[in-house]
């Protein structure tokens, strides 16, 4: 896995035909390993813990995904079985979940990023004295998460004529009923995509704030003796550039959260699986069959697939930010 | 605010236009946190109206009253849960700052063998949501005998990935030069770490702060999972122990709300503290 920082081993410039070229190679690595030994100690607090309550369990719960298991009885070895059968005969997970989640990260990806940024780099404009107030109130929606959504958006589209935005359309006269929003499988994904959308201001927005604080000011008075005439100029030849460390991480967090969102379609509708799959992803999925079915081989099946898509769009983002550090 | 006036008045239509139009989204953002103010002030009657009205008509306190009282009640005190919680929070807070720090000081700035495999399990582990494997780690945290102790509560949310991740991101910004000269002064690692890495990723540590607190303030897993004594638990888990019996119940919605504002009023807090030290700490510093 890890070749990049290994220096190219000495033997193949040569010495010709070594007995055990593994011999010095190893004397090598060891003695890598007592030059870097200070680096080890600085990491060993965090990547114990890591190891112990991350990488093991997700590991142990990883090999699940080869069982068939209910939770109660006993374990049976399958194999591949839970695999084939996912990209086989799932036509929930095929034609519902995977394109579902293709669409609400499509939209809310991209789309929460930019805007976070878009707000972080307003408020960075406002004065100091008044920017942590409007951080706040921006950050509320996912700071106060499940309150902020019944409280605001369960009753703005509750399918009576008491909701507040069917009530206002039927004040302007623009509809003749009330529509039932939530239960609707038309309107259903298009409100979870707003209501993610508004609630998207969260670590990678705190994280582009804090980057926009390290920017250099003096890179902005050099860059208008260069040339540079308008405030987005600016922004795409200073700013970006200096903060690019946040925009990864932020661009990280946003893949990592739109992937793993599901409970929003829960809290919205009230029910696990919603009316004609029209809101389910395959987080959804997942508990659907870990909690409601006690299928945990297949949902572990299921996670492992969603962990190698978020690599691999992780990827993507990297390769986007043109970052040396490969993942 | 004179001065910001006086910024408006000379900004041009379509500024004011946009602080305008930006203030007024501020607005609709903040719904939550009205809500929850006058949520928790509201008598038995205004709670279960539809749809909810924000403001309250007729504040009262008696939420709070039969709150404390319920809390006088239970078999552990309220103060003891109170105590944990705060134990709880300091020695992870602390802990959490220093532990990733250090790691994301020599993943950020050294090169070493398998420093590629660990960022990338620590990338893939953000994906990892805690509640898919609770039984593996239970399995573990018994097998190591953390149970009820504060260790227990603790160590888990140590290892914390998006503190690392997030702070690879910034110390990486730490311009090499100035490492150098620490070293030719005659520094140390851990005096480099000390006097250089630590105040200058201040504005990350912030942010971390805050993220740390709020997931360790509002967290019942390892309460409920790692913790048998009750003595050990912390008032996340006593508040949500008062709701979840409360889902579909009118008698106790009031205490509900009450307990509501409690526990969202110590974010607030932590959030303003630490958010203007984002927003101060780099202003002053003339880095980078």
């Amino acid at each position: 896995m890890n070749t990049g920082t290994e220096p190219t081993p000495a033997i193949a410039i040569g010495s010709g035909r070594k007995p055990s070229p593994a011999l010095p190679k190893l004397r090598r690595f060891a003695s890598d390993l007592r030059r870097d030994a200070f680096c080890y100690v600085f990491l060993a607090p965090f990547l114990i813990c890591f190891l112990v309550f991350i990488v093991v369990p997700v590991a142990m719960a990883a090999t699940l995904g080869f069982t068939s298991y209910d939770g109660f009885g006993k374990l049976h070895f399958i194999g591949f079985d839970n695999y084939i059968a996912l990209f086989t005969q799932d036509i929930v997970f095929l034609t519902k979940a995977l394109p579902n989640t293709f669409l609400f990260a499509l939209i809310v990806g991209p789309g929460g990023y930019v805007l976070s940024f878009l707000f972080a780099w307003l408020i960075h404009q406002l004065p100091l004295k008044v920017r942590d107030y409007y951080t706040l109130v921006f950050y509320a929606p996912s700071m106060a998460g499940a309150v902020a959504l019944s409280v605001v958006w369960i009753a703005a589209f509750s399918g009576d004529r008491v909701g507040y935005v069917n009530n206002f359309l039927l004040s302007m006269g623009w509809i003749d009923g009330p529509v039932v929003w939530l239960q609707d499988p038309k309107s259903l994904m298009k409100i979870m995509i707003l209501v993610s959308l508004w609630m998207s201001f969260s670590v990678g927005f705190l994280a582009m704030l804090a980057g926009l604080q390290t920017v250099n000011r003096e890179l902005y008075e050099a860059g208008r003796i260069d040339g540079i005439s308008s405030r987005l100029q600016e922004v795409f030849y200073i700013t970006v550039p200096s903060m690019k460390p946040q925009m990864l991480f932020s661009a990280v967090m946003t893949i990592v959260s739109t992937l793993k969102a599901g409970s929003i379609s829960t809290q919205l509708t009230g029910m696990a699986v919603t009316p004609q799959y029209a809101g389910h992803l395959i987080i959804n999925h997942i508990d659907d069959y870990a909690f409601i079915r006690f299928e945990l081989g297949y949902a572990s099946a299921l996670s492992v697939i969603l962990l190698l898509l978020s690599y691999f769009v992780m990827r993507f983002a990297y390769r986007l930010f043109n970052s040396k550090e490969e993942l | 605010m004179i001065a910001r006036l006086r910024r408006i008045r000379s900004a041009s239509p379509f500024q004011a236009v946009l602080i305008g139009g930006f203030t007024a989204l501020a607005a609709f953002m903040s719904l939550p946190i009205i809500f929850i103010f006058s949520h928790a002030f509201k008598p038995q009657n205004e709670l279960f109206l539809f749809p909810p009205r924000f403001f309250v008509q007729h504040p009262t306190l008696r939420n709070f009253e039969s709150l404390f009282l319920h809390a006088s009640n239970a078999t552990v005190p309220f103060t003891r849960y109170l105590f944990n919680s705060i134990v709880v929070l300091s020695l992870t807070l602390a802990s959490v700052i220093i532990v990733s720090t250090m790691a994301a000081y020599v993943l950020a700035k050294y090169r070493f063998h398998f420093k590629a495999l660990i960022l990338s399990m620590i990338t893939l582990s953000l994906m990892f949501a805690p509640e898919t494997v609770s039984i593996p780690r239970y399995l573990i945290v018994s097998g190591i005998g953390l149970n009820n102790t504060y260790f227990g509560h603790v160590l888990p949310s140590l290892a914390s990935p998006v503190a690392v991740f997030m702070l690879v991101g910034f110390v990486s910004q730490i311009p090499n030069d100035l490492i150098e000269a620490a070293k030719i002064d005659g520094a140390g690692h851990v005096g480099i770490f000390a006097r250089i890495v630590l105040p200058l990723s201040a504005p990350a540590i912030a942010t971390i702060s805050i993220l740390t607190f709020q997931t360790v303030w509002g967290d019942v897993e390892t309460s409920t999972l790692f913790m048998q004594k009750e003595a050990m638990r912390t008032l996340a888990f006593y508040v949500n122990s008062l709701l979840s019996g409360l889902q579909n119940n009118v008698a106790g919605q009031n205490m509900a709300a009450a307990a509501g504002l409690l526990i969202f009023i110590p974010n607030l807090i932590i959030f303003l503290l630490f958010q203007r030290k984002v927003l101060e700490s780099m202003v002053h510093s003339g880095i980078k």
